[in-house]
């Protein structure tokens, strides 16, 4: 990470650390959700942006993780934090299974797979499969997390429990970006038969970025089954897969930063235009074919790592 | 045995309608590699389209039933063609360079914005179609008793694929259409204007897409703004099914995703019937990765 990048993330963070202070309850709320997406994105970054694999259904792995957490708190009164870790880990054990079969797809064969495969879980949800989803009506009464005794209620506690765990992901992706996996995940999208003939397992490391971006959209499931304390079928459809892969791809397909400018991008958008009341989403569709005619790559695009002389080591 | 029939033919007829938009589907995609994610609601304008020029122009009394009805499509499939013609001009032309994600994402923005548009304009209310536009009666089939309109979805539908086939493998136009969907390039070698083509593709395939809104309003009886996403991704569905790019491969897709779909609601689950569409689709791409007739996409390596 160069010392640019960081000193904006360190302006970044404090100037959202004040922002609950000097927001109403609200644009809080608003910055909550900018808060999930980014997540949604960064989860979703992994697998579109940094392996090139076209995955238009996130949504079913972030449902998958809202109701383990959900269904974990309501029946076995675990504590929503400590369901966390469980429901990552089970959207990251249901990417591995569907996506076993189909993940030799190329390009727009998986987008649709991916959509289809969103939309067999959502209406699993809504028809109720093994009586434990609530159908239509979803589950409520999750219960709220506490944080070392400290219960987590207004919308300004949520901004802090959201945003660190932003905070955490940014920091983490950032390594795995640096590291032999995402090298090998970016040399699989710029060139899949050259990344093969290198010695790279395409398959093993395809799913592999989907199993982990399906981890971390289960793991902000469970968050987003703790704010909203009952989660239906609804929040997990379509659209939701589709705003997220709009957010990737405006903010910057496989930048970190670009995905996070673009989740406040596509969140914040349509609140600026309500001004606009009932055209606020016929503004929203123009803007977004208007900024990608001008900026085809992304707000902020994606640049490769590079390294100077002084980088390499000497030989002694 | 009856009630398999008539689910069998009410498939049919509604995968005709699935076939006639995956047309446009696989035809933009064959020359731009580009899921025009904006077809699905160019299909409904179809619909609302056909809807105001009945209501307003009263075709009907002036030219009779059928002479009206046959008016009305040919406006309509007009007016949705240019609308084709022009959101190509204004959302896909300027990024026919760029990478191919960022295309996906303008059309994205171009459904968007079309589908709100006919919100604001209609209003977000079902419409409905005046009844009696053509004759609501059943047709004795062999001993089956079949409605009218069923037979016209699937003839009128059947009849334009045809039409569409022919033209695309028999006239010159459409070799122009099947050398630029092959090797852009080479076809502008050869003399071909390729940007004209791709605008003929957009005027053909929104066209028949619109057809298909015009037949949903007449079979069903009524329109709403936001059908255009589930048909859509149906029809899209279709034409991966049948191998993308390839036109007979879009209309096998499309009757056998109306009948699977038709015959599922009926045996299996009503609730499930969407579900039951992707899951053919995972299916059928797990046993055959490009589609049931194969795809008929240029691959650069």
């Amino acid at each position: 990470m160069n010392r640019k990048l960081l000193a904006s993330y360190a302006l970044a963070a404090a100037v959202l650390a004040a922002a609950p202070f000097l927001l109403d309850a609200y644009w809080v709320d608003v910055l909550n959700s900018v808060g999930l997406y980014a997540l949604l994105a960064l989860s979703l970054n992994l697998i579109l942006g940094d392996a090139g694999l076209f995955n238009m259904g996130q949504a079913a792995f972030y449902a998958v993780g809202a109701y383990v957490a959900a269904i974990l708190s309501t029946r076995l009164h675990v504590p929503i934090l400590w369901a966390l870790p469980v429901s990552g880990l089970a959207a990251a054990a249901f990417a591995a299974v569907v996506a076993r079969p189909v993940i030799h797809l190329r390009g727009d064969y998986l987008l649709i797979v991916t959509i289809g495969m969103g939309e067999i879980v959502r209406i699993a949800l809504v028809n109720d499969v093994g009586g434990f989803t609530g159908g239509a009506n979803g589950i409520f009464g999750i219960a709220r997390p506490s944080v070392l005794g400290h219960r987590i209620r207004t919308p300004q506690d949520f901004f802090f429990l959201i945003w660190a765990f932003v905070a955490l992901t940014v920091f983490l992706f950032h390594r795995l970006e640096q590291s032999r996996f995402g090298r090998a995940l970016n040399y699989l999208r710029e060139d899949e038969v050259a990344a093969e003939g290198s010695g790279v397992n395409t398959t093993r490391y395809k799913l592999m970025a989907f199993v982990l971006g399906a981890a971390w959209a289960g793991m902000t499931g469970s968050l987003y089954a703790a704010k909203m304390t009952i989660i239906s079928p609804e929040s997990f459809s379509f659209w939701e897969s589709v705003l997220v892969f709009i957010i990737v791809i405006l903010g910057g397909s496989g930048s970190i930063p670009g995905v996070i400018v673009g989740a406040f991008l596509v969140v914040g958008l349509p609140e600026i235009f309500r001004g606009f009341a009932t055209a606020r989403m016929l503004v929203f569709g123009l803007v977004m074919m208007v900024m990608m005619v001008f900026r085809t790559q992304g707000l902020l695009p994606f640049r490769p790592v590079r390294f100077k002389e002084s980088d390499v080591p000497r030989p002694t | 045995m009856e009630q398999f029939l008539q689910q069998l033919t009410n498939g049919l007829a509604v995968g005709g309608i699935y076939a006639l938009i995956a047309l446009g589907y696989t035809m933009v995609y064959g020359v731009l590699k580009l899921i025009n994610f904006a077809h699905g609601d160019l299909f409904t304008y179809g619909g609302y389209l056909g809807l105001t020029l009945l209501t307003s122009l009263l075709l009907q009394g002036r030219l009779g039933a059928v002479a009206g009805v046959l008016v009305l499509a040919a406006m309509v499939m007009g007016l949705v063609g240019l609308l084709g013609v022009i959101l190509e001009r204004a959302a896909y032309r300027p990024l026919r360079e760029s990478p191919r994600l960022s295309a996906v994402v303008s059309a994205l923005g171009a459904s968007i914005f079309l589908q709100n548009a006919l919100m604001l304009i209609y209003g977000a209310r079902v419409q409905v179609y005046p009844e009696g536009i053509l004759p609501q009666t059943a047709v004795s089939v062999l001993g089956l008793q079949i409605p009218l309109m069923r037979i016209v979805v699937a003839l009128v539908s059947l009849v334009m694929m045809a039409a569409l086939y022919l033209f695309v493998q028999k006239t010159k136009i459409g070799t122009a259409i099947r050398a630029a969907a092959i090797d852009q390039g080479a076809a502008r070698l050869m003399g071909i204007d390729v940007n004209r083509v791709i605008s003929l593709v957009f005027l053909i395939g929104p066209a028949l897409g619109g057809a298909a809104g015009l037949l949903v309003g007449l079979y069903y009886g009524q329109v709403n703004f936001t059908m255009g996403w589930i048909y859509g991704m149906k029809a899209f569905t279709a034409a991966i099914i049948g191998g993308i790019g390839n036109i007979p491969g879009a209309m096998v897709g499309g009757l056998l995703l109306g009948v699977v779909e038709a015959l599922g609601a009926a045996y299996v689950s009503v609730a499930w019937k969407d579900a039951i569409a992707f899951l053919v689709l995972i299916l059928i791409l797990i046993v055959r990765p490009t589609g049931l007739l194969g795809e008929r996409v240029a691959e650069k390596v």
